[in-house]
């Protein structure tokens, strides 16, 4: 087990290196000149050009800038917004909770619905249940997430009036962050009110997020589960006269389970970049909408430190999942 | 005998409070983004500005509340002499500043914060200069370090502002968001706490209201300033609800999240025609989209072939196609809202016939080939660039002119038509400061044409010495009949095909009261209400 954690530790530092590379070099091959585009139609003069472009050290040879922002990098500096001009770690620290509140929230809701729904699709194979939940995953998959959240707040936020329109919280509830995270924030501050909005705001997103998750994890399920049904071990189980809820939930499920994971792990990853759009629709001040307005800014350091943070992220779970898996699955650890 | 009595003063009293001035009143707005930070010095974004100068801010003179006209703000009145070089302001007695948890303010607003706000963005020896890492990007755009020759105080509460040449335009300058008055006390009390960055982090300013807490990309409070110089204003707090698309900022408008949004998507302005509770506001903005042509290549050397271009293009169909029917037909190069605008006029009927002799007398009978430029972006003078390209090229390939459609990235499209690299291309300009001189001269003078922001490159003595004379005079009546004299001479001379001035939609909903839309784009809160619920 020990081995495995390292060499699966020892992928991280070149993994690292090169999303700095990636990031780093691509949002320069993007043509656009944050500061020019700050100017816009107004313009500036060339001496005025040349001194911010010395001020924000872009006028250095590309490599002396790239080495610039390793070494601040490894000193744990992630540089300072030219937009804004705050830290990015402070701004992806004061947005990453929202994002994580959204992305565990929706990453939960597609487990638990799922996971599920897969067993017992595969189980009821040919069943309309079956059919049922292959259709519903068949258009959760393929829903553009735009549309689909714009169609919800419509009809629960406009017609029925169910749930609030967008945001985090109602503005008439000021919690003090104190987490960050919202909830949690009102729930410490005993602030009943404010939890529940939090909640009810939390409803629609969650619910756009998580349905590709919803689909893939449904689906994968009921694949995985109907290869292990389909296996010698489940009929001598059978055959020894097990309870059938014994069979399919401890023998198979448990070794369905093993790619049901991998999945799982891989959609965390792509839950920041649902995120984006998600966040934008509902304006949920999260991480993604930021990196977004980021690259249309051109605003150099919060594309380069906040995909890193980011990338960072989703590095440390796809290591957990990993970890996890080989809890689940002996072959794994054990090298073999 | 006794609980009844006590339940029913508890009644009583419950009534009182809630009947009573407790209910404050909230104005909640849903802006389309978040500020770039709360001192409008720094930045060059409405956004910003909504958020910091336009409510927590004033400045020496402000724009009335729905015009482009100069009132007086901070300085209650003020005096230009003979030569036009000599400003004096005489500054507001009794302006009480804002406070906060850093800071509460010893004294009233004087003749010190207005040197501290100035001498800090224009030198940059300044011990407040580099604070924040401020760049003073306005301040430098609008030519004021080139302007100020000095600032001097008179006393306490009078500033005398020295400037190299004549301005007209000046006090102009003065009301714009980036002129806004911070306060030189609190500075010198945040540099002594060795936090001087604090002045633009947590704002302190004198105007009608006050930052209470900012959380970035969602939400933006403030309240009333209690002791506002004009007054309290008539709600007591008002809430930025940060909402950047268009669809659910109208979506919030309508469930009643919000009261007031920016920005709406084209598609949307029918459905809130027809909404009970919301009233459609509407203004042409303070700006003009243009096909320029650039006058120092051939054939747009020629101002015959100009004028057969404007006979060539169907404005009527750019209107409709292009802006949905959210845009005016542009004849001068500014809109009808800027005081100046010459209405005897006219523009150049759509002719194609006519264009075609023209062309030909030109020595064009089979006309020729040109690039047409479009913008990559959306902006509030052109919704749509590229459609717009495709218009005027259909239009122009039935009089014989084949036009290749040509863009760039929007950052490298500035660059390289500032250059003069292009043939024709579409641009476009909002007002900064409400006075002529920021159309006419910045975009169409001698001066301009050097720097390359005149995209025609355009330079036309008769035209450019109108400029100058109007600059340097400061009575109104005449430098309106010099700019009327210009706009003449403009639509002769054709360096410009002048498309349309937006026209600016704003929905808000039925219980608020005065809302005025802001010529500049801007959004201001001060002096409007919110009529009370009907119990």
């Amino acid at each position: 087990m020990l081995r495995f954690l390292l060499t699966r530790l020892s992928l991280i530092v070149p993994t690292f290196l090169g999303v700095t590379l990636l990031t780093f070099s691509m949002i320069r091959l993007v043509p656009g000149d944050p500061i020019l585009l700050m100017a816009g139609e107004r313009g500036m003069d060339d001496a005025r050009y040349k001194q911010l472009m010395a001020e924000m050290g872009f006028d250095k040879p590309i490599l002396v800038q790239y080495g610039h922002y390793l070494n601040d990098m490894a000193h744990g500096d992630f540089g300072k917004s030219i937009i804004t001009r705050e830290p990015v770690l402070t701004e992806f620290l004061t947005l990453f909770p929202a994002t994580v509140e959204l992305s565990v929230t929706a990453i939960a809701l597609a487990i638990l619905i799922g996971l599920p729904a897969g067993i017992v699709a595969a189980v009821r194979r040919n069943s309309v249940f079956d059919h049922a939940v292959m259709g519903a995953s068949l258009t959760g998959y393929s829903m553009p997430i735009f549309w689909w959240g714009l169609l919800l707040i419509l009809l629960f936020s406009v017609q029925l009036g169910w749930t609030p329109v967008s945001g985090r919280i109602a503005v008439q509830h000021f919690v003090e962050p104190v987490t960050g995270f919202a909830l949690l924030d009102a729930w410490l501050a005993g602030n009943w009110d404010a939890l529940r909005s939090g909640l009810r705001h939390l409803i629609l997103p969650a619910i756009v997020l998580s349905t590709v998750p919803l689909a893939t994890i449904g689906r994968m399920t009921r694949s995985s589960m109907l290869e292990v049904l389909n296996e010698d071990y489940i009929r001598t189980a059978r055959a020894k006269g097990l309870p059938p809820w014994r069979v399919v939930g401890l023998h198979a499920l448990r070794n369905a389970l093993i790619p049901v994971i991998t999945v799982i792990g891989l959609e965390v990853g792509r839950l920041l970049g649902g995120a984006i759009l998600t966040e934008t629709i509902f304006s949920w001040p999260g991480v993604g909408s930021w990196l977004i307005e980021s690259i249309r800014r051109r605003d150099y350091p919060v594309v380069q430190g906040g995909v890193l943070l980011a990338a960072s992220i989703v590095m440390i779970v796809n290591l957990t999942v990993d970890v996890l898996y080989g809890l689940v699955n002996p072959r794994i650890r054990k090298g073999r | 005998m006794k609980s009844s009595f006590g339940l029913a003063a508890f009644g009583a009293a419950a009534a009182i409070a809630l009947a009573g001035p407790a209910t404050a009143k909230t104005l909640v707005y849903c802006s389309e983004g978040s500020p770039e930070g709360f001192n409008p010095a720094f930045y060059t974004a409405g956004t910003t500005f909504d958020a910091s100068a336009r409510q927590i801010y004033n400045r020496l003179v402000e724009f009335e509340r729905g015009t482009t006209k100069v009132i007086p703000g901070l300085a209650d009145a003020w005096t230009v002499t003979e030569d036009g070089k000599t400003v004096t302001f005489s500054l507001r007695r009794g302006v009480k500043w804002q406070s906060n948890k850093n800071f509460t303010p010893t004294r009233d607003f004087n003749a010190d914060d207005v040197i501290f706000t100035f001498e800090r963005a224009w030198k940059p020896d300044h011990p407040f200069h580099k604070v924040s890492g401020g760049k003073y990007e306005y301040f430098n755009s609008m030519d004021m370090p080139k302007l100020l020759k000095a600032i001097r105080k008179v006393d306490d509460y009078a500033v005398i502002f020295e400037l190299n040449a004549p301005e007209a335009p000046f006090i102009a300058n003065m009301a714009m968001d980036f002129a806004s008055i911070q306060s030189a006390e609190y500075a010198a009390a945040m540099a002594k706490a060795g936090t001087p960055e604090k002045i633009d982090l947590d704002p302190i300013g004198t105007g009608p209201f006050s930052l209470v807490s900012y959380q970035k990309d969602a939400v933006i409070r403030y309240k009333a300033h209690p002791a506002h110089w004009a007054g309290k204003a008539k709600i007591d707090d008002l809430v930025f609800s940060i909402t950047k698309d268009a669809s659910v900022r109208w979506a919030k408008v309508k469930a009643g999240e919000c009261h007031v949004m920016p920005y709406p998507n084209p598609a949307d302005l029918d459905a809130m025609r027809k909404d009970p509770n919301v009233v459609l506001m509407q203004q042409e903005g303070l700006n003009i989209g243009y096909w320029a042509f650039n006058t120092e290549k051939k054939p747009f050397d020629n101002k015959k072939v100009r004028q057969a271009l404007q006979y060539a293009v169907n404005k009527q169909a750019i209107i409709a196609a292009v802006f949905l029917g959210a845009g005016k037909a542009a004849t001068n190069p500014i809109p009808p809202t800027l005081w100046s605008y010459n209405t005897a006029v006219k523009d150049y009927p759509y002719d194609p016939v006519r264009a075609k002799a023209l062309l030909a007398e030109a020595g064009f009978p089979n006309g020729f080939e040109t690039d047409l430029w479009w913008m990559p972006v959306q902006r509030p003078y052109n919704p749509n660039a590229k459609r717009m390209a495709e218009v005027i090229q259909a239009d122009l390939a039935k009089v014989g002119v084949k036009a290749n459609l040509v863009s760039f990235e929007w950052a490298e499209y500035l660059k390289r038509s500032k250059n003069g690299e292009h043939q024709t291309l579409l641009l476009g300009w909002t007002g900064d400061n409400g006075d002529p001189d920021n159309f006419l001269n910045v975009l169409l003078g001698c001066a301009a044409a050097k720097d390359g922001t005149n995209r025609a490159r355009w330079c036309h003595k008769p035209f450019d010495d109108l400029m100058i004379q109007a600059k340097q005079t400061s009575d109104v009546a005449k430098r309106t009949d010099l700019y009327k004299k210009a706009q003449v001479i403009f639509k002769d001379e054709a360096p410009w095909y002048t498309v349309a001035h937006s026209v600016v939609y704003k929905p808000v909903r039925k219980d608020v009261i005065d809302f005025k839309i802001h010529p500049f784009g801007g959004h201001i809160f001060y002096g409007v209400d919110i009529a009370e619920k009907k119990k």
